[in-house]
């Protein structure tokens, strides 16, 4: 078996980690998908979805590995870590098709996360880190379909039958408590802010909200209440999910020391 | 292999008392194809090439729509970043190369859920190797090389069909399908080149289970298909099943040694007279039992899309129902 | 403003209607048909016409039609319409003879 690497997690790592987890993680559940979708046009977009943020999560995972120094790779770091040094949100990592979730779900948490990326990548194209600012303007391009993708059946589902409108609600009631995470500051976003990195969370929520009402009001939803409620995905404390989806995830690298694939 | 389903078709008689004029049709329908026309969507042709070719369509889409499902089951326990986003965008071809079909079946008067409903109901058949488990991941290697490379073989003389729109979408797919079968074959290389005892041991055994299984693709023995000869007439079928079956092997040995791997057929021999490989006897009630529905993974891959289509109703539904007070609402403005 | 679902009738069952999707591969070229997909309005259509038939780069352009509005000649009636055209041969660049100092015109 191959154990957990260790790494030296300064903050600079730690908030490229956050971007590269959330992609990659949420690019595992998208790929669920294949195959399964309610209809092939589908299977395929989504499809997409997940190669984009998989190719997105390469990257930054390649530039999070050079960031640290300690001569890592996109791989060992996506398959070999241990569940606590993960920092994506906890909403990308709940079930997407299997476990209960279903199709509102995913394109719930997709316009959730497009909405939080795209504004992120603006920042970013700013970055005093060159690599991330490259990254971050491809990135933008992919986002603003899926933003376009994912809000659209947000309201074909919101503003559809009354089946898709309670599933909608209740995919909401779902999501919700943990988008507060979303934007949360913590010391790593005031080391990345100050230092000129990337925008800190806090600063993402009013462009957020400035995408996500417009499209919930035409899917005859509202954005329920805060609530103190806050999942801790981002500083590595994760939901019981987690460690199945790592589990599926990392198996083969584990069960195969120095393998070569 | 597509082309099981001709050969799994039970012999269409002939309507009795056809009359002149509709005979002397079908001789000019026939003609055009001898001398290398296309048949169109909308050009006149006998029911029986219409029913067979609909049959024929949508069977090769179900089979790329069922593919989808054996290594699907693999994306998200892909071992490395690059190898998920290859598998991922495979099994999405595959989706894509089913959709392509569906479309060219739907121009002869069928419909996409007609075709589902069929299907799902047990009713249409797919290609029988697809009822097989993946059970370790250099099955999705041994899938790129054995299964897509059959299908290549077969897909190659299909672009040469009679009927225009399944020629075409066969253009499509056979250009998308080269990737699908260098990428798998490049798995395994990679893995019996520069990997470890372990993995080495992990590409051989998959190999034993999958290659007669792939030599099945191909469909009974030419004596055993009985509506070969119609199938060629109409351009639909352009070589026969052992004659794919054998340069599948003589290629397949060439590829095996360049991996390194041994194929599971101690009777396999060049034969210099022949100028071709000797192999083995097939398994031909395995074969039968895999087409009949009796294979180790028949019910789940119906179940799989059984469940896809019933769990996904309310979305498209939904999709209509929005889409109907869409149109209400710019017809009152 | 909500709109009573009740009074909107539809097929549970309804498939989703039937598209052509013509993509036009780069600038200069015309749009060519590619084939079909299903999608529940138009904006969808156009979505997933880039999604399954331009993954490859192949496309700069996509346009998308209900295939119930296409009009087609019919081909019985080929004869009719496109025989006429095989005699007029003075429409075709290669009838005309040029000196070759001004062929390639």
């Amino acid at each position: 078996m191959t154990a957990s690497i260790a790494l030296n997690l300064t903050p600079d790592v730690r908030y490229v980690l956050r971007i590269a987890d959330t992609c990659l993680v949420h690019a595992q559940r998208m790929s669920e998908w294949c195959g399964h979708a309610p209809v092939l046009e589908e299977d395929i977009a989504l499809s997409n979805l997940g190669l984009d943020l998989l190719g997105q999560s390469r990257a930054l995972l390649g530039h999070a590995a050079e960031l640290e120094g300690g001569g890592q790779s996109e791989d060992s770091l996506a398959f070999l870590r241990d569940e606590s040094d993960y920092f994506n949100l906890t909403l990308v990592e709940q079930p997407s098709r299997r476990g209960g979730a279903d199709f509102a779900d995913t394109q719930l948490r997709c316009l959730f996360v497009a909405a939080w990326l795209a504004p992120l990548w603006q920042g970013l194209s700013a970055s005093r880190d060159r690599e991330l600012a490259a990254i971050a303007g491809k990135a933008a391009k992919e986002t603003r379909y899926h933003l376009e993708h994912a809000g659209d059946w947000v309201v074909r589902l919101g503003d559809g039958s009354a089946e898709s409108a309670r599933r909608m609600q209740a995919a909401l009631a779902r999501a919700w408590p943990m988008v507060a995470e979303l934007f949360d500051d913590d010391e790593v976003d005031t080391a990345a802010a100050d230092s000129g990195l990337g925008p800190r969370a806090s600063a993402l929520r009013e462009p957020w909200l400035a995408i996500v009402e417009p499209m919930f009001a035409d899917a005859l939803l509202a954005l329920p209440p805060d609530t103190a409620f806050r999942s801790h995905g981002k500083r590595g404390t994760h939901s019981e999910h987690m460690g199945y989806l790592l589990a599926e995830m990392q198996h083969l690298q584990r069960a195969f020391p120095g393998g070569v694939w | 292999m597509y082309t099981q389903a001709m050969d799994l078709a039970p012999k269409e008689e002939r309507k009795v008392g056809q009359s002149a004029d509709e005979a002397e049709r079908e001789a000019r329908f026939e003609a055009r194809i001898a001398a290398g026309d296309f048949i169109e969507a909308k050009d006149w042709m006998p029911e029986h090439y219409r029913r067979t070719l609909v049959r024929q369509i949508s069977q090769h889409a179900h089979s790329e729509i069922v593919g989808m499902l054996p290594e699907g089951n693999w994306i998200t326990r892909a071992p490395t970043l690059k190898r998920k986003a290859i598998l991922l965008a495979k099994v999405q071809d595959e989706g894509g190369h089913g959709l392509y079909l569906y479309a060219a079946a739907e121009t002869l008067g069928t419909s996409r859920d007609q075709m589902t409903e069929a299907l799902l109901a047990g009713k249409a058949k797919y290609s029988s190797i697809f009822n097989y488990p993946t059970l370790t991941w250099a099955d999705t290697g041994t899938i790129g090389w054995l299964v897509d490379g059959a299908a290549i073989m077969n897909q190659v003389p299909l672009t040469r069909c009679s009927f225009a729109p399944y020629a075409r979408a066969m253009v499509r797919v056979c250009r998308e399908e080269s990737f699908h079968q260098r990428q798998g074959f490049e798995s395994l290389l990679t893995m019996m080149k520069q990997g470890t005892d372990a993995q080495r041991a992990m590409v051989q055994e998959s190999v034993n289970r999958w290659w007669w299984p792939s030599l099945m693709m191909f469909g009974p023995p030419d004596d055993e298909s009985p509506n070969s000869a119609q199938s060629m007439r109409w351009g639909i079928k352009r070589v026969s099943n052992d004659e794919l079956r054998q340069k599948f092997v003589d290629a397949c040995v060439e590829q095996a040694k360049v991996l390194g791997v041994t194929l599971p057929d101690p009777a396999l021999k060049w034969n210099a007279e022949r100028g071709a490989h000797d192999f083995g006897a097939i398994d031909w009630p395995e074969f039968w039992r895999v087409v009949g529905g009796d294979g180790p993974c028949n019910r789940e891959r119906l179940e799989a899309r059984n469940k896809a289509w019933d769990d996904g109703a309310w979305v498209r539904e939904a999709a209509m129902v929005h889409a109907r007070k869409q149109a209400l609402k710019e017809k009152a403005t | 403003m909500t709109t009573s679902v009740a009074a909107v009738p539809v097929d549970a069952a309804a498939e989703w209607p039937l598209w052509e999707v013509f993509v036009r591969a780069k600038a200069g070229l015309d749009h060519k048909h590619c084939g079909s997909l299903h999608a529940p309005d138009a904006k969808a259509a156009i979505q997933l016409a880039r999604d399954v038939y331009t993954r490859r780069q192949e496309g700069t352009s996509v346009w998308v039609v209900r295939s119930e509005q296409i009009v087609a000649s019919d081909p019985a009636d080929k004869a009719m319409y496109f025989d006429p055209m095989e005699d007029k041969v003075y429409r075709h660049p290669t009838f005309y003879v040029l000196p070759e100092s001004v062929n390639h015109i």
